[in-house]
């Protein structure tokens, strides 16, 4: 395993080192320790790679991920895992605000809360929330699955398209055009095996699915002001 | 983008520290806001002796001899103490006011940065290490104290848009983020006779929180208030001489983080700003909520 010291070496060199690493790397594990809340750490990687931070993070960790798995020891600020193509994050603590914002693919774990606009744009990434997330969250959702083992905060899934939204607890209020729908066998399937992936216990019939009316999809004069 | 960092201490021991450890945090925020850094302050509670807090572009010809006249004014003795383009002037409790008007009405270019009992504010123009090691923030003691960093938006980069905006006695206030009814509602509050210095929207946030506290309300019911008549974004720290409170706007995309220890309450920006403290590993870390009032007092 390899350890790269943040505060000593610098975030340049850092990212640069982690973006040399290719698919047939032999330096498959990587340790990143004196984080102290630093922006965009382990961000745009594109290998087969296990960075694990011992530490909180600032702004947009693991961003734009690609194939790697990302572990934030501690919480990850703003923008964890934004536009996230494939690979995999996990927060050990909680998430700020907008985790996993714009995900095109792969999986974020948030083992804490979530604040708000978590998913927000959401365009088929899967997210994971173990406990609460926040205000606005999958606002303007397109594809992908969210997951929240706890409670949801208002307006959820507002403008939403066509994703898919679980939550286990209350939600405080649904946004414009989200609606609960039926949980069918398929439904149970995808729910069973993320919660698996994500290392949740929860039983995936304790979920209530929310999605699209369909009903903003297209001009209707009701809609205006 | 601004940068805010604050300090409440719980635990005395930590008072001398107190300047060093908000310096640290605001340096941290430097690339926040480089316009212009400030700092609240809050040390010595006397109840006999008063501070104001004056600035002046020109301190070698503007503070000398103006504690002499001052006293004079007075007929009581005032005491001062020059800290580079900031002085702070002591005098008895009884004659504040006086003391502010006798300030306001001389020729030399003196501004008043601040007033109150133990309230004391430093702020100008330039990076947060500059203005930190000018006043050598980071040698001064006190109970609690509330930093920030300035990107500028709403109004000119000077001295007097600068934060802490300081509008009642021992009252203090930083903001991130951007008031868009600030034109209007600082227009109420001067037909109430408040008094507003700048064209910043901060200032008219903190002069509200001042206004409402006159007419009874405690800082957290000010607060409250605040999130009813204030529009636009904002993340507000605010002190008072024994009180440090957070609000946040509904929807809350100015960030945030607290922590909490046995020994302090820390407020910043980012984590980043509070990785230094003592004990931070095993503090309790979290994000303040959206529309909600946080407040402690000693």
């Amino acid at each position: 395993m390899q350890t790269f010291d943040l505060a000593a070496e610098g975030l340049r060199e850092l990212n640069s080192t982690l973006h040399a690493q290719s698919e047939e790397t032999n330096q498959t594990k990587w340790e990143v320790v004196n984080p102290r809340g630093s922006h965009a750490i382990a961000v745009g990687l594109d290998a087969p790679i296990e960075v694990n931070i011992k530490g909180s993070t600032g702004y947009y960790c693991g961003g734009m991920n690609k194939q790697a798995t990302v572990h934030v020891h501690g919480s990850a600020g703003p923008g964890v895992a934004e536009n996230m193509m494939s690979g995999t994050v996990v927060v050990e603590g909680d998430a700020s605000q907008y985790a996993g914002a714009t995900g095109n693919g792969g999986l974020l774990v948030v083992k804490g809360n979530a604040s708000s606009r978590c998913g927000i744009s959401m365009k088929g990434i899967d997210i994971v929330v173990h406990g609460n997330i926040g205000h606005m969250s999958a606002f303007m959702a397109q594809s992908g699955n969210l997951v929240v083992c706890g409670d949801a905060g208002d307006a959820l899934g507002d403008s939403i398209y066509e994703a898919r939204l679980f939550v286990r607890g209350s939600v405080k209020s649904l946004g414009a055009d989200c609606i609960e729908k039926e949980m069918r066998p398929e439904h149970i399937e995808i729910l069973t095996d993320l919660l698996a992936r994500a290392g949740s216990d929860a039983k995936p019939e304790e979920f209530k699915r929310y999605g699209s009316a369909r009903q903003l999809y297209n001009f209707k004069i009701d809609n205006a002001y | 983008m601004c940068g805010i960092v604050g300090l409440f201490l719980k635990d005395k021991a930590l008072e001398p520290q107190l300047g060093a450890l908000l310096t640290d945090m605001l340096i941290t925020m430097t690339d926040r806001g480089p316009d212009s850094a400030g700092i609240a302050i809050y040390n010595d509670e006397s109840t006999s002796y008063s501070k104001i807090t004056v600035q002046s572009d020109t301190p070698e010809t503007s503070f000398a001899g103006l504690a002499e006249t001052l006293s004079e004014a007075l007929g009581a003795e005032v005491g001062i103490t020059v800290k580079d383009t900031h002085a702070v002037l002591v005098g008895p409790a009884d004659k504040l006011a006086q003391m502010r008007s006798a300030i306001e009405a001389m020729e030399t270019p003196i501004r008043v940065m601040s007033t109150g009992d133990s309230l004391e504010i430093y702020k100008e123009v330039g990076l947060p290490k500059n203005v930190a090691e000018r006043f050598n923030v980071s040698a001064m003691n006190g109970s609690h104290g509330i930093g920030h960093t300035r990107m500028a938006t709403e109004s000119a980069v000077t001295t007097m848009g600068a934060h802490p905006f300081n509008t009642g006695l021992d009252q203090c206030l930083v903001h991130n983020g951007s008031l868009s009814n600030h034109n209007s509602l600082r227009r109420r509050l001067r037909r109430q006779g408040v008094h507003i210095e700048t064209q910043n929207d901060s200032e008219v946030a903190a002069a509200y929180l001042t206004w409402k506290m006159q007419n009874g309300a405690t800082l957290g019911e000010a607060l409250e208030s605040s999130l009813d008549d204030l529009d636009g974004f904002f993340t507000f720290v605010v002190g008072t001489k024994d009180g440090f409170g957070v609000v946040r706007d509904p929807i809350a995309c100015k960030p945030a983080v607290m922590a909490e220890t046995d020994q302090y309450v820390a407020f910043g920006s980012e984590y980043r700003a509070l990785v230094n403290l003592p004990g931070i590993e095993d503090a309790r870390v979290w994000e303040p909520e959206p529309a909600t009032v946080y407040f402690w007092n000693h």
